[in-house]
């Protein structure tokens, strides 16, 4: 590494412990942008929880905790799981709900 | 029409109750009806900072349950006749504030003040949540550093979801306000420039707050620092900033280090 390269910011600065801020710029554009994309993911399984579970409940008598609701998001495609847990044999609360 | 503001942040320490006295100060200073409301409950500091501390009787929880009328919770600044504060209550009940009970001493302050300032708990908890929920403008104190500027981007996505204004499809001004900055170190590539941060959180600015020891000396004697030391450049930027919010165009000043020219010049930017 040569005199001039110690002084360079960038890779170097963090070591020198000056010009570390251009690192701490660009850490924190990649981090923003991959938490600004899936902020408002987890609100949107709380809202997708809240109107399945009062659509169900229409019809069918389940427990609120029984119903799970989670999304996983992958490069291509984004899989969404709605797992409900129905005590009984359900054509028999088909035939109480008429 | 009177304008109700909250001082956020979402990390803690970084300048919310500081920013809120002093730019209270400065607004009542301009002749306007200015109420500060301390919205941090179970930890409250804005009396202290204010130099009201033995003054506060009945607080913003005792308003909003019933048990006080807001005329007897309001403390009048003893330097400034057009300034009030309605403190915090020092409960540990985290659910001591309820949303009716907020939203009922907000609107009463409305009809009594120009300007409603709030100062909001750290946090992104229900706390902070009341403290926003009615705002139309919203002072994002941030410093110039990275775990800071991420938590202001996540109060600002609450800002555009979780308040009245964002419900209603209506936008909230959002300003950013960097404090405890040092402009030397910023133009020596060593801390986040002004411009650093306004790319990242694309928002207007509201101002630059100097790094100073001026603040800690206001806060130390109980004053907001745009009353303990009008000159020094921590209240000039405040005062600034005020009249920023009345819809003023001042020239913004960014702080830098004149003793240290070489550090200007061949910075990264000559902030």
């Amino acid at each position: 590494m040569s005199v001039f390269g110690f002084f360079k910011r960038g890779g170097t600065a963090t070591v020198t412990g000056h010009g570390t801020a251009p690192v701490a710029r660009e850490r924190l554009k990649i981090l923003l942008a991959h938490e600004r994309a899936t902020a408002g993911k987890s609100e949107l399984v709380v809202v997708l929880r809240k109107e399945i579970l009062a659509a169900i409940t229409k019809h069918l008598s389940v427990e609120p905790e029984n119903v799970h609701v989670s999304m996983q998001c992958e490069d291509a495609i984004s899989t969404l799981t709605v797992d409900v847990e129905i005590p009984g044999p359900v054509d028999m609360l088909l035939a109480a709900a008429g | 029409m009177a304008k109700v503001l909250v001082v956020t942040s979402g990390k803690g320490g970084v300048g919310k109750t500081t920013t809120t006295a002093a730019l209270g100060a400065a607004l009542a200073q301009s002749g306007q009806e200015v109420c500060v409301v301390d919205f941090d409950v179970g930890l409250r500091n804005l009396d202290l900072v204010m130099g009201a501390e033995r003054r506060v009787v009945y607080d913003l929880v005792n308003v909003t349950q019933g048990n006080a009328k807001l005329a007897q919770a309001l403390i009048k600044d003893k330097r400034l006749g057009t300034l009030s504060l309605l403190a915090a209550s020092q409960t540990r009940d985290k659910d001591a504030l309820t949303e009716k009970g907020v939203a009922r001493v907000i609107r009463q302050l409305r009809s009594k003040f120009d300007w409603v300032i709030c100062d909001s708990p750290a946090g992104i908890e229900r706390g902070a949540v009341l403290a926003m929920r009615h705002a139309d403008i919203a002072v994002i104190v941030t410093n110039p550093e990275i775990s800071s500027v991420r938590d202001s981007d996540r109060v600002i996505g609450m800002l555009d979801s979780k308040t009245v204004k964002a419900e209603k499809d209506e936008t909230i001004e959002k300003h950013v306000l960097l404090t405890r900055y040092d402009g030397a170190r910023a133009a020596r590539g060593e801390m986040l420039a002004v411009d650093d941060v306004l790319e990242i959180l694309s928002l207007p600015l509201l101002g630059v707050i100097p790094e100073s020891r001026e603040v800690l000396r206001a806060s130390n004697t109980g004053s907001p620092v745009t009353l303990c030391n009008p000159a020094s450049a921590p209240a000039r930027a405040y005062q600034d900033a005020a009249l920023r919010l009345n819809g003023e165009n001042v020239t913004m000043t960014i702080p830098r280090d004149r003793r240290n020219l070489m550090g200007v010049l061949f910075g990264r930017r000559a902030a």
